[in-house]
């Protein structure tokens, strides 16, 4: 079964130059798109890759394994930009700043969506929403 | 056609027939003007979005040995407040800062806290930072005061909004290169995005073009309690381009309203940052409209489709202080998440919430249908179109030296 997920990968310093990356696509056969990548100053963590992953269950879960032991820190997505819905007034500024459209607004009920399957963790909203209701978490 | 006196009789035997002004736009529809104004006694309305020009005033009380605040300085969890009036009196506004926010200096600045923020936190009932500095007078000896104030101690806690619930506003877009950071939003490049703010066909002074029933006096929804129009807002400007049912097709009247800060709730007074502009505070506002005639009632169906904007160019007309607009839309064009501007389909957001909006217009049908709540008689109109009353520029005369 296919399966294609969202995730945000911590490198340690050592792995900065090794072509891990590579390998996913070699031996697990997965198709990679990367949504964005970082490398830090941070004496802890030197490199950031957001990336979407897709391919075969199997091989997707063997992938993850390969990099856990490869050391590499990985995280799903979609848990790392959340709302905090008592600070979300609906006013639907975050509408139209969000590059993939994950808000979305309910021409019903006139508020605002966050459809978190959507988002890139490109952080724009963090600041763009007046009430500060989005946070980001890395 | 009806009375005041007659409408407030219904409201205290809980017979009044309220509806919300989306609510009048079917009933309008089914029943037609005539029917539905027999029918209808009043017609709430609601907006909930960025006031800039908000504040508090308040008094502390006295310390032992007294300190005259006037004249001195003081802040709100570090905030600048103004203390220009008597011993233990305060203004505090929504856009102030703290004496150490980088503001721009790093173009965009954050603005995380500010007065606005100070304001919700103080409604919420947290305690509040409050330090002071003063010159000293025999009658008033004390230099410094620091203690924890909570809304509580105070004597009054009074908002006192000088310019709250534009009648319409600007649609904002950026036809430079570069986004720009204003307090219409985050405005993408070459007509990358439209900002409006206002709630349309609930706003207040939309569903009375001519402030026919809205005055002096008027008794309304403010920040989650009751509250009253003061005055007419600062920029009040009525004579602007209307359509032919009067509906303003520019920013229009404006209301200075008040209340008892102390009643009132922090959902409906939220601390705001607007990235790269500024902190202030977003205010909910309803106002009743009682329905003496038909006309009135007409004015209250109005619908988001009969309502247009200007569109304004915040990259350099705006700032500029120019005239031209990028073109005109409709409420309905801007609610339906795109507008077409220059052969463009350009998405739209919106600053103002019209969920909220709705829940603010829906709590003052409630509290009117309860018995709990009054429609007064404006005690003073506010200036209407004949009164000459406009919104000028500055005329500049430079100091020579």
């Amino acid at each position: 079964m296919a399966v294609s997920k969202r995730v945000v990968l911590h490198f340690p310093r050592r792995l900065v130059e090794q072509p891990v990356i590579y390998h996913l696509v070699k031996d697990y056969n997965l198709e990679f798109n990367i949504l964005r990548a970082s490398i830090t100053a941070e004496p802890e963590e030197e490199g950031l890759l957001v990336l979407q992953l897709k391919g075969e269950q199997e091989e997707y879960d063997k992938g993850v394994k390969f990099l856990l032991k490869s050391g590499v820190k990985i995280q799903s997505l979609s848990q790392d930009v959340t709302r905090n819905e008592a600070h979300c007034t609906h006013c639907g500024a975050c509408v139209t700043i969000c590059p993939p459209g994950a808000f979305v607004l309910d021409s019903k009920t006139r508020k605002v969506r966050f459809e978190d399957e959507k988002c890139v963790a490109c952080g724009l909203c963090i600041k763009a929403c007046p009430p500060r209701a989005m946070e980001v978490h890395f | 056609m009806k009375t005041i006196a007659e409408i407030n009789e219904k409201i205290r035997q809980g017979k009044a027939v309220v509806v919300n002004a989306e609510e009048a736009i079917d009933l309008v529809k089914e029943k037609g003007v005539k029917h539905a104004a027999q029918h209808v006694d009043v017609v709430t309305t609601g907006t909930f979005g960025p006031m800039c020009s908000s504040g508090i005033y308040f008094n502390i009380g006295h310390s032992k040995p007294r300190i005259k605040l006037g004249g001195g300085r003081v802040y709100l969890n570090d905030v600048l407040a103004y203390p220009g009036l008597a011993a233990a009196d305060v203004f505090f506004g929504a856009n102030a800062l703290p004496d150490d926010d980088p503001r721009n200096r790093v173009h965009p600045g954050d603005f995380n806290y500010g007065g606005g923020h100070v304001i919700e936190e103080l409604v919420a009932g947290k305690d509040i930072r409050f330090t002071a500095s003063a010159y000293g007078t025999d009658c008033y000896p004390r230099k410094r005061l620091e203690t924890w104030l909570n809304i509580k101690d105070l004597n009054e806690a009074v908002l006192f909004n000088i310019r709250n619930a534009y009648q319409n506003y600007n649609v904002a877009v950026n036809l430079s290169d570069k986004t720009i950071y204003t307090y219409m939003g985050v405005l993408k490049p070459r007509l990358g995005n439209a900002n409006y703010c206002s709630a349309g066909q609930l706003s207040p002074l939309l569903n009375d073009p001519h402030y026919r029933t809205i005055g002096i006096g008027t008794r309304i929804f403010l920040g989650g309690s009751v509250g009253y129009v003061a005055w007419q807002g600062t920029q009040h400007n009525p004579n602007v381009l209307r359509t032919e049912a009067g509906v303003p097709k520019r920013s229009a009247g404006t209301l200075a309203v008040i209340g008892d800060l102390k009643q009132m709730n922090p959902r409906w007074l939220v601390g705001t940052s607007m990235y790269g502009y500024g902190v202030t505070l977003t205010v909910g506002v309803g106002v009743p409209i009682p329905i003496l005639n038909e006309e009135i009632l007409r004015s209250t169906a109005v619908t988001d489709e009969e309502i247009y904007a200007g569109v304004v160019d915040y990259s350099d007309a705006y700032p500029n202080l120019k005239p031209d607009i990028v073109g005109e839309v409709s409420y309905a064009e801007l609610k339906s998440g795109r507008v077409k501007l220059q052969g463009k389909n350009i998405p739209t957001s919106s600053l103002s919430s019209y969920s909220r909006a709705v829940e603010i217009a829906e709590t003052l049908k409630d509290w009117i249908k309860r018995g709990e709540f009054l429609l007064t008689e404006a005690v003073a109109p506010l200036p209407g179109v004949e009164s000459g009353v406009a919104f000028k520029p500055l005329p500049e005369r430079p100091l020579e030296i």
